[in-house]
């Protein structure tokens, strides 16, 4: 590219600009590479692959927004002028345009496949046979978690039985449903085991968010959408709900515990059965 | 000739209510949706103040706004249904009444017949109407702020069933009618301004002036019509199936089996996400109908500022051209994690990385302008470079959003606050106050103050990158959109001094938009005479015109055009620009 008639003239605007984009580039690279704040702890098997693939996106990213914001920082301060000076003249290169064009296609193109493989592992990957299986009810402001028992059968519910105090209407006449446990805001499962949860809603659409999982759903009226995940990590962990459903939304959470061994896990099973 | 000095007499005598208030001149109009415009932008900002406010300091108690706001501040602290109406009147206002308003309606009229050589639009009453329209919906979305029942608390998506059944929340009785029917007029405010702005761009040319020809601006302003021509008649049906749904009792979007406080919705057959599709078939395209004439406008000021030739005017067309295509088959990646089929995720990745493509072949022309350029550093050329600078930051993490995977994690988090601020909300006020500090002589025949403005600039620069910047940190831990109180949540507490530094750095923002209020008003009335005829030493037809420019526009002859808007710093010639009307009698071609 012709460079025409040299640097310019070094202006005040154009170094306080340059200074400017030199410290958001710094200082981004401080908060995406020392990570003072970052990514809940990852507590699920599929979160990996999502986490390399969000640092593989933050390096191609991240090296476009240095090369560009850098650029641009270069030529303010050098291109500056005293209002009488004159620009180079010219306003074209194809090879270079092209070059530029084909280079972004490529590297999205890959990016496109990088990502696929990671969605396509999630969600194209057929169910895991052997996992525990949850019903999860939304409502504006809380989540029902649904389970089935030691028969390991959902019992039939029904709307018209829904009150105050039967979430979501299970009918405990059916014989599958006797021995089946409604937890309200507490959900446990096993550790290393996969868990399929069915997500339904009762009223408006909410959004079952577990921020360590890596794992979002929305939960909407009249659909039944089931997704999975596999807990590697024992602890207490926050469910939220990511999408607004009315003035309760910000206090919609759960507590999902991920229990050290399928033992403690059934404890709890046993525990909550009592309570029905 | 008798004529039209008869004519040019008729037009002195109108009186002050004909000129400007009732006015069929499409500058008198272009300002009146500008200053309306602004005016709504004022309440926006503020609402989004008291929201930075609450998420700041969530827990505390202020009895002087309890006092001020007793309906909203119960015993000082802000309730969370007025939390929920702030996020939903913000979004609103700011996207269609302050964004959609300004750039299409404020710059599009008023530049549109003074770029291209015309007198006035193809359909002058049918601009006023549009304008009309425009200011009642906005009274009608004013209004929803004070209804008793509550202000809507959908969200500017306002997703069904909660904007579809009354019974979901407070504000979803007549909060939410008066948003859907403001929406509405809005809708049909801008079909009206559209078919105007194509016709008259596409038939009243003046003569040399071909399409290659055109300023990027218009270009923008064309594309963007036609976008806007097949984008809002989908809002406006999906709007008048949403009412049909809330007073009709019929069910386009609300499924069999609701319940709400454990009773039965009386409703049937409809689904949730046929109105996320139409909303965000809509939607997207309304992303580019802000952004496009932000992209126009800020290319052709940065071409003025730099003294240089944009660089690579063809690909500025045709990038335009297919982000404009492309905007209207990337609706689905709003919808990744919305129980869609996945693999329409697939399908939707691909489309919207490819719109990426475009989107970064203009960086790269800004940049080749800038390159070897003799920057002139008015309050006018910053904003176009912040806007460049914006414009980058917030495209690139769309990329992740983009990536279906990832927006698992990321998607109704503060990353995606954080990407469409800088990539649809500053880059285009950058470009808009760019807009407003160049032809500011062409509306009002004064400057705006200069040092005012560069102040605004660097306040606004940094105080904009304070406060969206550091959103993409706190979204990475997760931080959820339209929460009232984030502290609620264990996993987001050690992030609380974040949102304190953004809360800080927005009301400094804030303020620094007070500076521009204030010079632009006083401007208008005592800002330093423009003498010159072409203040900028800029090419554009607009600047053969008086300042400001009569009604008719130009002179008894319309301009006639000889090259395109683009020839600065054309060596061997006398001065540094040649506008559009020099003949071609040099070497320099186009």
């Amino acid at each position: 590219m012709a460079e025409g008639n040299g640097p310019g003239r070094i202006t005040l605007s154009g170094l306080l600009m340059a200074a400017l984009l030199l410290i958001l580039i710094v200082v981004s690279l401080y908060f995406f590479i020392a990570q003072p704040y970052w990514f809940p702890t990852l507590a699920s098997e599929h979160g990996a692959r999502i986490d390399s693939l969000f640092t593989a996106v933050l390096v191609v990213t991240g090296i476009a927004f240095v090369l560009v914001q850098g650029a641009l920082g270069f030529f303010v301060a050098r291109y500056g002028s005293n209002g009488t000076e004159r620009a180079s003249y010219w306003h074209d290169n194809p090879k270079v345009e092209a070059m530029l064009l084909i280079m972004t296609a490529v590297i999205l193109t890959v990016l496109v496949f990088m990502g696929q493989r990671v969605w396509a592992s999630i969600y194209f990957a057929d169910l895991p046979q052997d996992a525990t299986i949850i019903e999860i009810t939304g409502e504006q402001f809380f989540w029902n978690f649904h389970y089935p028992g030691a028969d390991g059968q959902f019992g039939r519910t029904d709307p018209k039985l829904i009150t105050g105090t039967n979430n979501i209407g299970i009918d405990r006449t059916d014989q599958a449903a006797k021995d089946d446990i409604v937890s309200v805001g507490v959900m446990h499962v096993p550790i290393g085991k996969p868990v399929r949860v069915r997500l339904r809603s009762k009223d408006v659409i909410h959004s079952f968010f577990l921020p360590n999982f890596r794992m979002k759903q929305d939960a909407v009226p009249g659909m039944g959408i089931e997704v999975w995940f596999t807990p590697t990590r024992a602890g207490q962990y926050e469910i939220a709900c990511a999408e607004l459903c009315g003035l309760g939304h910000y206090r919609m959470k759960a507590a999902l515990t991920v229990d050290e061994s399928e033992a403690k896990y059934n404890e709890w099973l046993k525990m909550a059965a009592e309570q029905q | 000739m008798a004529q039209s000095h008869t004519a040019e007499h008729a037009h002195h005598e109108l009186g002050f209510w004909r000129k400007y208030v009732f006015s069929t001149d499409h500058k008198i109009i272009g300002i009146q949706y500008l200053i309306t415009a602004m005016a709504m932008a004022v309440v926006g900002g503020t609402l989004s103040m008291l929201m930075r406010y609450q998420l700041g300091w969530p827990s505390m108690i202020s009895p002087t706004l309890g006092k001020i706001m007793p309906d909203a501040f119960a015993g000082g602290v802000m309730k969370p249904e007025f939390y929920i109406s702030l996020v939903t009147m913000h979004g609103t206002i700011m996207v269609f009444f302050l964004f959609t308003a300004v750039l299409t309606g404020g710059f599009g009229n008023f530049l549109i017949p003074l770029q291209i050589g015309a007198r006035d639009m193809a359909f002058p009453f049918l601009n006023a109407l549009s304008y009309w329209v425009f200011l009642l919906s906005c009274i009608v979305i004013f209004s929803a702020l004070f209804v008793t029942t509550g202000a809507p608390l959908g969200g500017w998506t306002s997703y069904a069933p909660l904007s579809a059944v009354p019974a979901a929340g407070p504000g979803q009785g007549t909060g939410v009618t008066l948003w859907v029917v403001a929406i509405a007029l809005f809708s049909a405010s801008g079909l009206m301004g559209g078919l105007n702005y194509i016709t008259t761009i596409l038939t009243m040319r003046t003569r040399g002036l071909s399409m290659m020809r055109l300023p990027l601006t218009q270009w923008s302003l064309l594309i963007t019509a036609v976008l806007g021509l097949l984008a809002f008649p989908v809002l406006l049906a999906a709007a008048i199936l949403l009412s049909f749904d809330r007073m009709g009792g019929t069910s386009f979007f609300v499924p069999a089996g609701i319940i709400m406080n454990q009773m039965p919705i009386d409703h049937s057959g409809g689904h949730p996400l046929l109105w996320q599709h139409l909303f965000w078939f809509f939607g997207h395209p309304e992303v580019y109908i802000v952004v496009l004439p932000a992209m126009g406008m800020a290319s052709d000021i940065l071409s003025t500022f730099c003294r240089k030739p944009i660089f690579s005017y063809r690909m500025m067309v045709y990038s335009m051209v297919s982000i404009a295509v492309l905007s209207f088959i990337v609706w689905g990646h709003h919808m990744f994690v919305s129980g869609m089929n996945p693999f329409l995720g697939s399908v939707f990745t691909l489309t919207t990385l490819l719109i990426a493509v475009p989107s970064a072949v203009k960086t790269f022309n800004w940049l080749g302008t800038l390159w070897g350029a003799r920057i002139r550093f008015t309050a006018a050329g910053l904003f176009a470079i912040g806007f460049v600078s914006m414009f980058v930051s917030g495209g690139l993490s769309g990329i992740y959003l983009g990536t279906s995977a990832a927006d698992i994690q990321l998607q109704d988090t503060y990353f995606v606050v954080a990407h469409f601020h800088l990539v649809m909300a500053v880059a285009p006020l950058f470009a808009s106050f760019a807009g407003l500090y160049f032809w500011f002589p062409k509306m009002f025949g004064r400057f705006m103050n200069e040092g005012l403005g560069k102040l605004h600039f660097w306040l606004s620069f940094i105080g904009a990158y304070c406060v969206f910047f550091p959103m993409h940190i706190i979204g990475i831990g997760g931080q959820m959109r339209r929460i009232y109180d984030p502290t609620q949540y264990v996993f987001l507490q050690t992030q609380q001094p974040v949102n304190i530094f953004i809360t800080i750095s927005a009301f400094v923002l804030g303020a620094a938009q007070l500076i521009f209020i204030l010079n632009f008003f006083v401007s208008i009335f005592a800002g330093k005479r423009c003498l010159e005829k072409n203040p900028w030493h800029a090419n554009g037809l607009e600047w053969e015109t008086p300042n400001p420019a009569g009604h008719g526009n130009f002179g008894e002859e319309l301009p006639v055009v000889h090259r395109w808007p683009f020839d600065y710093s054309v060596p061997g010639e006398k001065q540094d620009f040649l506008p559009q009307t020099v003949p071609a009698t040099v070497s320099a071609k186009h």
